[in-house]
């Protein structure tokens, strides 16, 4: 089977997911123009609502809560878009998910990356 | 009688370009990523490749999820980039190509690929911050530019056995064209990084150093895995390991590894750089 499973710690994005998140990809895709950047910060929860987003959706990106945005069919790389308006970085989104402060997650990064859910062998 | 004179790997993450653009290369973060690149350089400036076909995946610029190729090819006269949502600076226009451009559309349906074709399509860092690395203050409107991407954003993806054998495709429409032309193969992105999650943060040295080890000598140990393999062992992102088995699989001839550095963490990634001659 093409799809993978998803490994611990790892939501992987697939057809389903892109389905359940089509709506909230794309008003992160709308990100791509400075005019829309500009009209969310101005009523976040309006654009929220433009776009269709489902309730849970919703306040899930109003609180910012990066993880469960994959839960419901975020990709991480629109979500990247989201957390540029909200003027993160990677590193800043890799603290937020992993519960540590963008400093632990960069030392943790130099000290050989994340190794929570351990390490698989290549052979 | 074109001739493919090699090919490189890279990184494309986004922050070296913000790097450059900030004159940070010598900051002690940077400065052992980019004293890989001199020599890659250097090799580019004495070979004088007139054509760089380069493999990258689109990151939600030109292709959202409404219609996302899984293979695209560029054939259109000019690139240009866009803001992908952080506000990124506009650069000078990417020189296109047209004639060998075709020359592949054609051969590769001939040869059961079916990319989709794109007259018109803006890059995004995937390519563009590669095109920075190899030539410094965006000096490079003298190589003209094939873009070719793979979709390495939603499941399912192409197998990278898949990718490698695009590459081969590529690699013999090169060699069956007319042109009198140099090309360089780029195979942009890579390697182990993890962006999502809580696993987010995952490298994994080991793998990446087995990667370079394999890609030369033996691709055969790196087309063997599924995009499920590579999920867990070199992280969700560790996937574009595509665009290097591609650019491995069009390189056809007498393989010489140059040069080759790898540093992490660049970012979120482990960062590889390798330098093949094709003769």
């Amino acid at each position: 089977m093409s799809i993978p499973h998803s490994p611990p710690g790892t939501q992987v994005f697939d057809g389903p997911m892109a389905t359940q998140g089509y709506a909230l990809n794309k008003l992160c895709y709308s990100f791509n123009e400075a005019a829309a950047r500009e009209a969310f910060q101005a009523d976040e929860s309006a654009y929220c609502d433009r776009f269709g987003l489902s309730a849970e959706q919703k306040e899930a990106l109003l609180k910012r809560d990066v993880l469960k945005l994959q839960a419901l069919g975020g990709s991480i790389y629109y979500l990247a878009k989201f957390a540029g308006v909200l003027g993160l970085g990677v590193q800043d989104v890799g603290g937020l998910q992993t519960g540590m402060s963008t400093d632990e997650f960069k030392a943790m990064l130099v000290d050989g990356g994340n190794r929570r859910f351990g390490e698989y062998d290549y052979e | 009688m074109s001739k493919i004179i090699g090919g490189i790997t890279t990184s494309h993450i986004p922050a070296i370009g913000v790097a450059m653009d900030k004159g940070l290369e010598n900051e002690p973060y940077w400065k052992e990523f980019f004293a890989a690149y001199p020599p890659v350089r250097q090799w580019l400036n004495e070979q004088k490749p007139d054509i760089a076909i380069v493999f990258y995946n689109d990151h939600g610029l030109e292709f959202f999820l409404d219609r996302k190729p899984t293979f695209a090819i560029g054939t259109a006269r000019e690139y240009h980039n866009a803001d992908e949502g952080w506000g990124i600076k506009p650069i000078p226009p990417i020189t296109g190509e047209t004639d060998l451009s075709w020359h592949i559309v054609n051969s590769l349906i001939e040869d059961d690929f079916d990319p989709t074709v794109c007259q018109e399509m803006r890059v995004d860092h995937g390519l563009t911050v590669p095109l920075s690395l190899m030539y410094p203050g965006h000096d490079y409107q003298h190589i003209q530019v094939i873009p070719v991407a793979i979709n390495c954003e939603r499941h399912p993806m192409p197998k990278p056995s898949r990718s490698f054998a695009l590459g081969q495709a590529i690699g013999r429409a090169v060699e069956s064209w007319s042109g009198d032309k140099k090309v360089v193969m780029f195979g942009t992105g890579g390697l182990s990084h993890q962006l999502d999650g809580e696993r987010a943060g995952y490298i994994n040295h080991e793998f990446d150093h087995y990667c370079m080890d394999q890609l030369v000598p033996n691709p055969e140990a790196l087309t063997r895995y599924s995009n499920g393999d590579l999920l867990k062992i070199a992280g969700s992102q560790g996937v574009e390991l595509a665009m290097w088995l591609a650019m491995r699989g069009a390189l056809p001839g007498k393989l010489t590894e140059l040069h080759r550095s790898y540093h992490a963490p660049i970012s979120n990634t482990g960062a590889g750089v390798m330098l093949i001659q094709n003769d």
